[in-house]
């Protein structure tokens, strides 16, 4: 891998990273409403896969569908404004967030958990059909892979031979139960189970997940059936902004005070209950962020990484101005 | 009579009964931590009952509620958590070929003492996969009881006879009622956004002890001469708002609400339109092949001559704001309906 390509996936993540904290700024001013899964921690993961998409691939992402969108090319204006709720959206303010359609992409969304892994080998068992030598990609979490849906797409997409990207998330947390609590065996054998060839790797290391994808993706268009990734990462933001364990953790009279309040029940729930609140926050490490890890590798030009900051800092900047006056009326789109 | 908040009561209700019976159990997600933000000054039941009876599941809606069918047949209780109503649609089986069979298949030997208790309901933008209503779809299928409270008092009350009732109940928390609800999945601890909520739904007076409210019984919230307006849920307190306005209007409305969608109370139904002979149904499930229609069809049934109109949700439920309120049943909305039954 040339160096050229590491910078241009830390661009990738970027401005998948600063579109992101403009949305959250907009989300706490009440602009967008409902939740708001952030994709803050899972950066290099999604860059190490999307860059290596060509026209023609298909996408079927999870709740987490910012990322994908943002760096498969789709406008970012268009994302904002289906966010805004706006009429001029990617979606026509009808989907949000959750919701995120490109017909022209093959880029597919869902809020249900582990249905990602049934809509990819859908699409992947079309592109067969029509001999397009094409691929799809199912991105979820690693709580999807105790989904029936999900289990039975990937047994599906093996004995088919279909070319499908599985691609795990792995944050450690099924929204705020702690995964291995839940969870038997090691995820990699149960894609192992199914025939199904499987990597695990580090997926705050851009250049780590960017090499197993390209070699999984070599197979894919080799039709040698599908494959399957297990990524370790750590959201930033925990399941979704104003995340209750988080916000415990922000505010740490809170916990006191909750600790103090409890004490009569002392025992083994409420232990695990108060570890849960503690583990959540020993994840949000800066070793952790995609983000910083990529900039501590390329730390040696540091006047290139700079430049790059302002660069993205500034097309998000106008990427916010141009769809707020949209917003507004004060532009026409065009 | 204590003042207590919607969830607050859904929960109290839980705990007495756990308190009363070992076999009631609960299963779901996070129902470790759910309701932390809400915990003081009392614990949630995870702390206060451990996680032998409150058990926390991976996210397998179709695995942990098929087996808590199995589990009921067994000899427990238990009360199962799918989060939103929406992924009951991912759990489907479970309830259709199976909770809601078992006692006819086993010739009426076999019971399925099952809550299946979910969040339903839109209003703060979270769009159609995770606002839905749902209750009219279910209760198209014969052997599930339908439990939709509109307030407090009454979410107590019917929590607890949906725990001790040997059939299987499906039990409907509108978000907009459940603070903690609308609190994770709406405002996410923001001040920056606000919401249409219902005052008398969110907080009221309760009994110091909970007793059974019997599933099928009606509530009548105002009596009036003119028209009768039916719902559930939200729609209750939307209704009860459009009855007031409408009262300035010199049009009379009595307001129902059902509490539950399966079993309907058809004498309770029947004793208000014979009286008004005008009927308008606020649903914010679907308005097609719904509540709103077999309302219309019972009463029909029955040899009743009345008006008749509804206003429910038509569509999928879009994620701007602006378009969400315009799709959920609003006051403007049911007094213009009332308003033009009225004068036919």
């Amino acid at each position: 891998m040339v160096e050229a390509e590491v910078w241009q996936l830390y661009r990738d993540m970027l401005r998948s990273r600063l579109f992101e904290e403009a949305v959250t700024d907009l989300w706490e001013k009440g602009k967008i409403s409902g939740e708001l899964h952030l994709g803050t921690g899972e950066e290099a993961i999604i860059a190490g896969v999307v860059s290596q998409l060509e026209e023609g691939d298909a996408m079927a992402v999870d709740h987490r569908g910012t990322p994908p969108f943002i760096m498969r090319g789709i406008d970012p204006v268009l994302i904002l404004l289906e966010f805004l709720g706006h009429s001029k959206g990617l979606c026509a303010g009808k989907g949000g967030h959750m919701h995120l359609f490109s017909k022209e992409h093959l880029a597919a969304s869902s809020g249900i958990v582990g249905s990602s892994g049934p809509a990819a080998t859908g699409f992947a068992l079309a592109l067969k059909y029509q001999k397009q030598k094409k691929i799809a990609v199912a991105f979820f979490g690693e709580g999807a892979m105790n989904q029936g849906m999900m289990l039975e797409s990937m047994n599906l997409a093996s004995v088919w031979n279909l070319p499908v990207l599985f691609v795990c998330k792995d944050n450690d947390w099924a929204v705020s139960t702690v995964t291995n609590n839940v969870t038997g065996g090691k995820l990699i054998d149960r894609a192992k189970g199914f025939g199904i060839e499987g990597y695990e790797v580090d997926g705050t290391d851009v250049e780590a997940v960017w090499k197993v994808v390209n070699e999984a993706i070599s197979k894919l268009r080799n039709n040698d059936g599908p494959q399957f990734i297990h990524a370790h990462c750590v959201h930033m933001e925990g399941h979704f902004l104003g995340d209750p364990l988080l916000r415990y953790h922000r505010n740490p009279t809170m916990l006191v005070e909750a600790a103090d309040s409890l004490k009569q029940y002392a025992g083994e729930s409420l232990d695990e209950v108060f570890l849960l609140l503690r583990k959540i926050g020993g994840q949000l490490k800066k070793k952790f962020d995609p983000l910083v890890v990529t900039q501590k590798k390329l730390k040696d030009n540091a006047e290139r990484l700079k430049q790059i900051e302002e660069e993205v800092t500034k097309e998000i900047e106008q990427v916010v101005y141009k769809t707020l006056e949209i917003f507004k009326g004060g532009v026409k789109d065009d | 009579m204590t003042k207590m908040g919607f969830a607050q009561a859904i929960v109290s209700a839980i705990e007495q009964a756990m308190a009363e019976d070992e076999n009631v159990i609960i299963m779901g997600e996070d129902v470790h931590v759910l309701r932390i933000p809400k915990l003081l000054p009392k614990p949630n039941l995870f702390i206060r009952f451990g996680k032998e009876r409150v058990k926390y599941t991976p996210i397998s809606e179709s695995g942990f509620v098929g087996a808590a069918v199995t589990a009921a047949m067994a000899g427990l209780r238990p009360i199962v958590e799918v989060l939103f109503a929406d992924f009951l649609g991912v759990t489907m089986d479970a309830i259709l070929n199976h909770a809601a069979k078992i006692s006819f298949f086993s010739g009426n030997k076999w019971n399925v003492p099952l809550v299946i208790r979910t969040a339903c309901g839109g209003g703060y933008g979270d769009a159609g996969q995770h606002e839905q209503s749902l209750w009219g779809w279910l209760a198209h299928i014969p052997g599930l009881s339908i439990v939709v409270p509109s307030n407090p008092a009454d979410a107590g009350g019917l929590m607890l006879s949906s725990i001790y009732e040997d059939n299987p109940v499906i039990y409907f928390e509108h978000k907009m009622l459940a603070d903690y609800w609308l609190d994770y999945m709406g405002s996410g601890g923001r001040t920056t956004v606000s919401f249409d909520v219902p005052e008398k739904g969110l907080e009221g007076e309760v009994p110091d002890k909970w007793e059974s409210i019997p599933l099928g019984k009606l509530n009548k919230i105002k009596g009036g001469n003119d028209i009768t307006l039916i719902s559930v849920g939200v729609g209750v307190h939307r209704s009860i708002e459009a009855a007031n306005i409408l009262e300035e209007k010199g049009i009379s409305a009595e307001v129902l609400d059902l509490r539950c969608v399966a079993p309907l109370d058809i004498e309770g139904l029947k004793k208000s339109v014979s009286k008004t002979e005008a009927v308008l149904i606020v649903d914010e499930d679907y308005k097609n092949f719904g509540l709103s229609g077999e309302i219309c069809a019972i009463l029909l049934e029955e040899g009743l001559s009345f008006k008749y109109g509804r206003v429910c949700t038509e569509n999928t439920i879009p994620y701007s704001r602006e378009l969400e309120d315009q799709a959920l049943p609003n006051t403007k909305r049911i007094i213009d309906k009332a308003v033009n039954i009225v004068k036919k």
